[in-house]
């Protein structure tokens, strides 16, 4: 498995296709908590599907005013489908020309396979890295540990506390 | 392993004995098609183990990918108010290749249960906070896509076929009664 980017780090900004016509910034969501799930590929079989998971639980991330981003190394017009095929209310991110370039920055690409690992970053309204994950690629991470992290965080912030990365080991 | 953060209790639906050796929580959907494949496996698993396994089902509907699956689950727990739960959940499950809106009503009128109150927790989606609550507990226990068992209290990673869940029952129970001895 990678080694993937661990809290404290400053999360690499980059700049991706969200949709064939647009593209959309990290720094743009400077303020906000941010979800980063980088997953293998799109069409996944589908109940067991990471981001029908998340999609169907936004709310609850949307209780920490955090913005959730999936990515894989999938193209636009891919992800367009897939998104309208599982009525996704989130944006995919298209890691794909140079193919997986971002994975790799947040060391979460498997260069053997060609496409990125289960991996999960919780960035804090600085950009900062507050936690990470990397699952084993055929399991599926669930949304325990984004929760549990967001929580941590918030509580962080509403005690005044300077934000130190969390340490926890999931 | 992920426990099970929300306990059984009474306001879960529960099959068997409180006092059973050992407790299998399935967090489902009913429109999944893996869900209705585990069904019969389940029924089966609870014939063999008899009064030593209790069994608990909560909401898990992924709503966005299966549209039917919350009217369902809200047909479900209306029947469940009236004491009716295990038949409606069954029903749905036994039917689920004919899964829509007038089975959810044909349902209940076999159940003789009344179809203005059917269409009312439908329509003002009465139940839809249970719901929830059950999907929320289980996103915070692990829950990653559906069926997912808990065992115990301890999730269920292997098959949901009759023999991967025997094996994790039986050794459970083992644990169980080693406790009590």
């Amino acid at each position: 498995m990678a080694q993937i980017l661990s809290p404290g780090t400053q999360a690499p900004d980059f700049t991706l296709n969200v949709t064939p016509d647009q593209k959309l910034s990290l720094h743009e969501l400077q303020g906000k908590p941010v979800i980063l799930a980088f997953y293998p590929a799109d069409w996944s079989p589908v109940c067991g599907d990471q981001m029908a998971l998340y999609n169907e639980i936004l709310p609850e991330f949307q209780k920490y005013e955090a913005e959730l981003l999936g990515i894989s190394v999938d193209g636009a017009w891919c992800h367009a489908a897939f998104s309208r095929d599982r009525n996704l209310h989130f944006p995919l991110l298209a890691d794909f020309e140079p193919k997986g370039a971002v994975a790799k920055k947040y060391g979460a690409y498997r260069k053997k396979d060609g496409f990125a690992e289960r991996a999960l970053f919780v960035l804090d309204p600085e950009g900062k890295v507050f936690w990470s994950y990397c699952s084993p690629v055929a399991v599926n991470p669930g949304a325990d540990g984004i929760l549990q992290a967001l929580e941590d965080l918030s509580l962080k912030r509403n005690n005044n506390e300077p934000v130190e990365s969390s340490s926890f080991a999931k | 392993m992920s426990p099970l953060k929300v306990p059984v209790s009474l306001n879960d639906h529960i099959q068997g004995d409180e006092n059973a050796l050992v407790t299998l929580v399935e967090y489902g959907d009913y429109e999944c098609p893996y869900c209705g494949r585990a069904y019969p496996s389940v029924k089966t698993v609870q014939k063999h183990f008899g009064p030593q396994l209790r069994f608990v089902f909560r909401n898990f509907p992924l709503t966005q990918i299966h549209p039917l699956a919350e009217p369902a689950a809200e047909a479900a727990e209306f029947a469940g108010s009236r004491g009716r739960f295990w038949e409606m959940h069954d029903g749905i499950y036994e039917n689920q290749e004919r899964l829509s809106l007038p089975l959810l009503f044909e349902l209940a009128e076999l159940l003789c249960l009344p179809q203005e109150g059917l269409r009312d927790a439908i329509a003002n989606h009465e139940f839809l906070p249970k719901i929830r609550k059950d999907l929320q507990g289980g996103v915070r226990s692990g829950v990653n896509g559906t069926p997912t068992f808990f065992v115990n209290g301890v999730r269920h990673d292997g098959s949901f076929e009759f023999e991967g869940l025997v094996s994790a029952i039986d050794a459970r129970m083992l644990e169980s009664k080693a406790r009590v001895a």
